[in-house]
């Protein structure tokens, strides 16, 4: 009896598992994820390291919504208003999309700076990881162009009248200022075009630059592995010495080769 | 010499024993360019078909007579500079490589980065230029003479942009002046406070609005005894100059002109501050800035000049 139902243990395994072999063989991509998923870490991380996780999860939440809100939403003068009315007061659960998306913006924006302080704060940015160090900032810059260019969109007299201020204001930097303003508004004064402008910045240019700039971010991580935290023994060198007299004291070593194509799919992950 | 050509590499004259290549060749692009030619003088005009004509004659027959030089015995002109130029970078580092190869990847890159130019600047201009070019403001009618009073300020509000809609409602603070020299004086500020842009308002009482009838203005008469910005506190006098708070220049100002007995407003201009009063006021014309930038003062000079 146990054996028999061992065996089709056994042949519901198989059938799950010849589609993964199967895209193995093929691309790797399940290796691949493997290795980016069961990659080693400090034995010390603690929560304080799951901020760039919840940022991504943050900016991935703000995607989804973004997306499903543009089915209904209008970027023109004359309807924008009407749409984001109709989005929060006649659409099934609308409310509570644009909410998400509302909301979320904020702790999007939230949880960049807690993860930015983590990182300074652990000395995160040293050596080797100081290009990744740049890249955040950069997303940063990005992030904050999301909410400007995404709170004129309601385009109620709140959103008007900051984005008016706001281009304004950018319009006062030396130099460049008055072309900056000039490129927002679509000309030298806000009107028909800005709107779309704005939108189009809103959810395809640089959403784009960010969904780039988040691969590399990543992929640095992966690469340079996670630092331990300033307090970590292990990181002074207590338990591993032939870590800490290299110079890369800080850096973890590395699972190069051990787990970049995993060539037994149904292995269990290495320790 | 016909000989050399089935047993290349055995005769001292061919040194690049690895392959035997056509010596390079200007012609076939030059005859394909004269083939445009004829092409383009059929759609354009005929005279560049006769020219085009003439010129693929030539260079065909150059074409030719460098592709049968080695049948009809004669040296190859161009085969001695280049073996030297490949002999010593092969050697430098790793692999050999040869002169296609190179040529190849410059060509790649060359002709991708071409492509990509060609198809990018196009695009980036479109992207950028739109907002820079044919930037005019459209004359607004702001009804007949008679609808200002001598010496009254009126908050006259309107579509500067009647093809946009209500996206280009504007408002400006009017007052007649009477006349001057025979020609009707009017004061026309903009309501734009030139610290962030924000509406100013006027302090003072306002009196009931109407509707003008064939244009859409709203006139609203008031006595201002200045004006107040709600956003961050900038304050100005009643003929525009800045008073208290963080505007760097007076309020905007609005050319105008007299129509068929009506007001017809012109475009914005941007005034550093305006000295006197009324029909004596003495102004100095900027051409139109954005709110906080400035336009006199060593500070000017921060800023580009925008047409």
């Amino acid at each position: 009896m146990a054996r028999a139902k061992s065996k089709r243990k056994q042949q519901l395994e198989h059938a799950l598992l010849v589609p993964v072999d199967w895209l193995e063989e093929r691309s790797g991509l399940v290796g691949g994820l493997k290795y980016f998923l069961f990659r080693k870490v400090p034995r010390d991380t603690n929560w304080f390291h799951t901020l760039g996780s919840a940022t991504l999860t943050a900016f991935i939440v703000q995607l989804v919504t973004g997306v499903v809100l543009a089915f209904y939403y209008k970027p023109s003068p004359n309807e924008a208003y009407a749409s984001i009315q109709y989005i929060t007061n006649d659409l099934t659960l609308g409310w509570l999309v644009r909410g998400m998306h509302r909301w979320g913006a904020s702790v999007f924006i939230i949880l960049l700076f807690l993860h930015m302080g983590r990182v300074f704060l652990f000395g995160a940015y040293k050596y080797p990881r100081e290009l990744n160090w740049l890249l955040g900032v950069l997303l940063l810059v990005l992030a904050m162009l999301e909410g400007f260019t995404g709170y004129l969109l309601p385009w109620d007299q709140t959103a008007y009248w900051a984005t008016v201020v706001g281009i304004n204001l950018n319009a006062t930097a030396p130099f460049l200022g008055p072309f900056l303003s000039d490129f927002l508004r679509g000309g030298q004064e806000i009107g028909t075009d800005t709107l779309a402008r704005f939108y189009s910045m809103h959810m395809l240019l640089i959403p784009g630059g960010l969904i780039a700039l988040i691969t590399l971010h990543l992929y640095l991580v992966i690469r340079l592995g996670v630092t331990s935290p300033p307090w970590s023994k292990e990181a002074a060198g207590d338990e591993r010495k032939e870590v800490s007299t290299a110079k890369r004291g800080l850096l973890e070593p590395r699972p190069r080769g051990d787990g970049g194509v995993a060539t037994d799919v149904r292995g269990r992950p290495e320790a | 010499m016909a000989d050399e050509l089935e047993r290349p590499g055995e005769t001292p004259e061919h040194e690049d024993a690895e392959a035997h290549l056509p010596s390079p060749t200007i012609w076939p692009f030059a005859f394909a360019g004269a083939v445009a030619l004829i092409l383009l003088g059929l759609i354009v005009n005929a005279w560049a078909t006769v020219i085009g004509v003439a010129l693929a004659v030539v260079f065909g027959f150059l074409w030719i007579r460098q592709v049968t030089h080695e049948v009809r015995g004669e040296p190859e002109p161009i085969e001695a500079p280049a073996p030297p130029t490949v002999e010593p970078e092969a050697e430098e580092e790793g692999p050999p490589r040869y002169e296609r190869s190179k040529f190849l990847e410059g060509a790649t890159i060359g002709i991708g980065a071409a492509i990509g130019a060609i198809v990018t600047l196009p695009v980036l201009g479109f992207a950028v230029a739109p907002a820079f070019v044919d930037q005019d403001y459209p004359e607004v009618d702001l009804g007949p003479l008679d609808e200002y009073p001598e010496g009254e300020w009126l908050i006259a509000t309107f579509t500067s942009i009647p093809d946009d809609g209500k996206i280009s409602r504007r408002t400006a603070f009017v007052r007649y002046n009477g006349m001057q020299d025979s020609v009707p004086s009017f004061s026309i500020l903009s309501n734009r406070c030139v610290h962030l842009g924000c509406p100013t308002q006027p302090q003072g009482p306002s009196g009931e609005t109407r509707e003008l009838e064939g244009v859409p203005v709203v006139l609203t008469p008031t006595q201002p005894s200045g004006y107040g910005c709600p956003c961050h506190g900038g304050a100005y006098d009643v003929e525009g100059n800045r008073t208290a708070g963080p505007p760097v220049r007076a309020l905007d100002r609005y050319e105008y002109s007299i129509v068929e007995g009506r007001l017809v407003l012109g475009s914005p201009y941007s005034v550093a501050e305006v000295e006197g009063e009324g029909a004596d006021a003495v102004i100095v014309k900027y051409s139109p800035s954005d709110p906080g930038v400035h336009v006199d003062g060593p500070e000017q000079y921060l800023y580009p000049y925008v047409p």
